[in-house]
């Protein structure tokens, strides 16, 4: 066990995956020699050359589709697009064709697929390049979204995902990859579906995704000075979603926050909201609270992105506000 | 080129197979049988039928929305195919695909697609793990002149012959996208001449000449088996349907219609064969009575098939 960030424990996934299985590639826009766009792939060209670390033309579409392809064929493909916003050029490849390619041909076939995206705001590349945009895919069955927010969760959640026989939508921050944390040198992995309780608490359930997860963790401490005591809840996955582990901590706390950067309006938290109640409404002692982003695009300059990225003290107000 | 008797056999029964199954959808489709949409392939047999004779099963194809005559070509299950069609638990997709979305992965096949433009990428995934496995294999990509249109096709070509990928583009050119005819879509005449773009060779073939399409993907596909990357054929042919049935086709004229079905690939291919005597007139007989027999068999299988249960509704979203 070592100190590591979030994106060497993202390569070291790769590494070890790309080690143990030779139909495990990567490809994507300068994942080679560049070693790609936030440096997740470096060195990987270096060990496994040009063969398995595909350095393809500027096209999302048939990055997705020829990953999806080579899936169906048999081998285990990590495409990275170098920011979840470019999706949409691709967007029928991942829901038309990888998601549903199973279920149209009657279970014939697995979609072994792992499509490696990182979004969020914070290093203001404005509005085509941090959106956050993960409720787009859990709306699709046949897809599952996988989103890590420490270094350990990332590193074993990407091991699964690889081995996962499904197209799997994995979301990185880009704010997280330098975020240190203890991470095993061996592989391992960390079962897709399956929430992590990052902070135990009695009072309020944080339930809070990605970047988001420290701003809880922050929140948390700063309500414990009020003698709040806030358990805060990582999905880790949002499809599928570990509704149980969420489902136990509301029934513990009676009150129930839930935090992410994405849009809130139909954003992720609508759906974690409305699991507590429609299943836990009787347990609920005060209405709900969403944590997101306003309804605008991310905005280019410092203070207003800044205003735009939901933030501990948003957390501490909307805990305040039921509390 | 001289092809073995038995191949020539073969490519003719495959076009009447191909024939008389979508005679029958369309009979059943008028009759209301047939739920959803049926995309008929009738007048293009030879181009899937030329190109598939040229494939081995572990080649791979993708095919489009128009795609009976590429699967059975590919060696598809006539029963499981019409069960497909007819929505039971016994076809191909176990009732969930439909017409639109037939596979077999046994065969090759990765799916007949919804989408038009959709297969490329799929295409250059299959041929890319072709090289990548070093496997002799090859991958088709069946395109139509819509698709031709799709960026999603000019990336395909464009990355296949970047990383020259063991890839045949077949286009299958009959003229229309839907109901736009192909001079109000593009300013070429030929599909083929985009093939220059990505420095591919491209030809175009007759599309109702069986032998010219599996002369030309024959080619191809050795070009592609040696590791020179892809090649795209134009295959120029015509859908004697509407883009699906029920389509009143009132952007064509009947004229230009009986100018094509003239050009019927079918005895065109028969008269070639009785003529070399590879064929005699009773034995063509002999095999369409055959194939005639097995679409009935298909047809009775679906029949007597069950609906798949509700209970399969929320089976193979994942794996």
């Amino acid at each position: 066990m070592s100190e590591k960030t979030y994106l060497q424990a993202l390569n070291e996934a790769l590494r070890q995956e790309m080690e143990r299985d030779p139909n495990v590639f990567i490809l994507g826009e300068d994942v080679g020699q560049f070693g790609g766009c936030f440096g997740v792939t470096q060195g990987l060209f270096d060990t496994f050359g040009e063969e398995r670390v595909m350095d393809t033309p500027i096209t999302e579409s048939t990055i997705v589709g020829a990953a999806t392809g080579a899936a169906a064929a048999g081998l285990r493909p990590v495409a990275e697009l170098m920011f979840v916003d470019f999706i949409g050029v691709a967007m029928d490849q991942l829901f038309n064709q990888a998601a549903k390619m199973r279920y149209m041909f009657g279970g014939k076939t697995t979609v072994p697929m792992t499509l490696r995206m990182p979004q969020g705001a914070g290093i203001g590349a404005a509005a085509q390049h941090s959106q956050s945009l993960e409720s787009w895919f859990m709306n699709i069955p046949g897809l599952k979204v996988v989103i890590p927010s420490t270094p350990y969760d990332a590193k074993g959640l990407l091991i699964s995902a690889i081995r996962d026989d499904n197209p799997v939508v994995f979301l990185e921050h880009k704010l997280l990859y330098g975020m240190t944390g203890e991470v095993p040198d061996e592989s391992y992995t960390i079962e897709i579906g399956k929430a992590d309780v990052k902070r135990e608490g009695s009072d309020v359930t944080i339930v809070a995704t990605s970047q988001m997860v420290y701003s809880a963790l922050e929140a948390a401490e700063r309500l414990k000075a009020d003698g709040i005591e806030a358990e805060v809840v990582d999905p880790r996955c949002l499809q599928p979603l570990d509704k149980e582990t969420i489902l136990e901590s509301v029934k513990k706390t009676h009150a129930l926050v839930v935090a992410n950067e994405a849009v809130s309006f139909a954003g992720p938290g609508a759906e974690i909201v409305a699991l507590a109640a429609e299943e836990a409404l009787e347990y609920l002692d005060a209405p709900v609270k969403r944590v997101g982003a306003p309804f605008c695009p991310v905005p280019f300059s410092p203070p207003l992105e800044q205003a735009y990225i939901p933030n501990a003290d948003d957390i501490v107000a909307a805990v305040k506000s039921i509390r | 080129m001289a092809l073995s008797k038995k191949t020539l056999i073969h490519m003719y029964e495959t076009m009447n197979r191909i024939r008389l199954f979508e005679q029958k959808l369309q009979e059943f489709f008028a009759a209301g049988e047939i739920p959803g949409f049926v995309h008929l392939y009738l007048g293009e047999e030879a181009v899937a039928t030329g190109t598939c004779a040229a494939l081995t099963d572990t080649d791979m194809i993708t095919s489009t929305h128009r795609g009976h005559g590429h699967l059975l070509a590919k060696g598809g299950d006539l029963k499981l195919m019409m069960a497909e069609i007819f929505g039971r638990q016994t076809g191909y997709c176990k009732g969930k695909g439909g017409s639109m979305h037939i596979a077999d992965m046994h065969l090759g096949i990765l799916g007949a697609n919804g989408i038009v433009g959709g297969g490329g990428p799929l295409a250059v995934g299959a041929a890319l793990a072709a090289k990548y496995k070093k496997s002799d294999d090859v991958a088709v990509c069946f395109f139509g002149d819509g698709a031709s249109n799709q960026g999603t096709t000019q990336e395909a070509l464009n990355m296949a012959s970047a990383w020259k990928l063991p890839l045949v583009f077949v286009n299958e050119n009959n003229g229309y996208g839907i109901s736009c005819p192909q001079c109000k879509s593009m300013a070429v005449v030929d599909i083929a001449d985009r093939a220059a773009a990505y420095d591919m060779p491209g030809v175009v073939v007759d599309g109702n000449d069986v032998l010219a399409v599996h002369e030309a993907v024959t080619e191809a596909v050795k070009r592609a088996r040696k590791g020179q990357g892809p090649s795209l054929v134009e295959c120029k042919t015509y859908r004697w349907r509407g883009h699906f049935e029920g389509d009143a086709c009132t952007y064509r004229c009947t004229e230009e219609l009986e100018e094509w079905m003239a050009k019927d690939p079918l005895p065109r291919f028969e008269a070639k064969l009785l003529e070399s005597k590879t064929l005699t007139k009773k034995e063509a007989e002999n095999i369409k009575e055959r194939i005639v027999a097995d679409v009935e068999a298909a047809v009775a299988f679906a029949k007597e098939s069950p609906m798949p249960p509700v209970s399969a509704l929320m089976e193979d979203v994942y794996a």
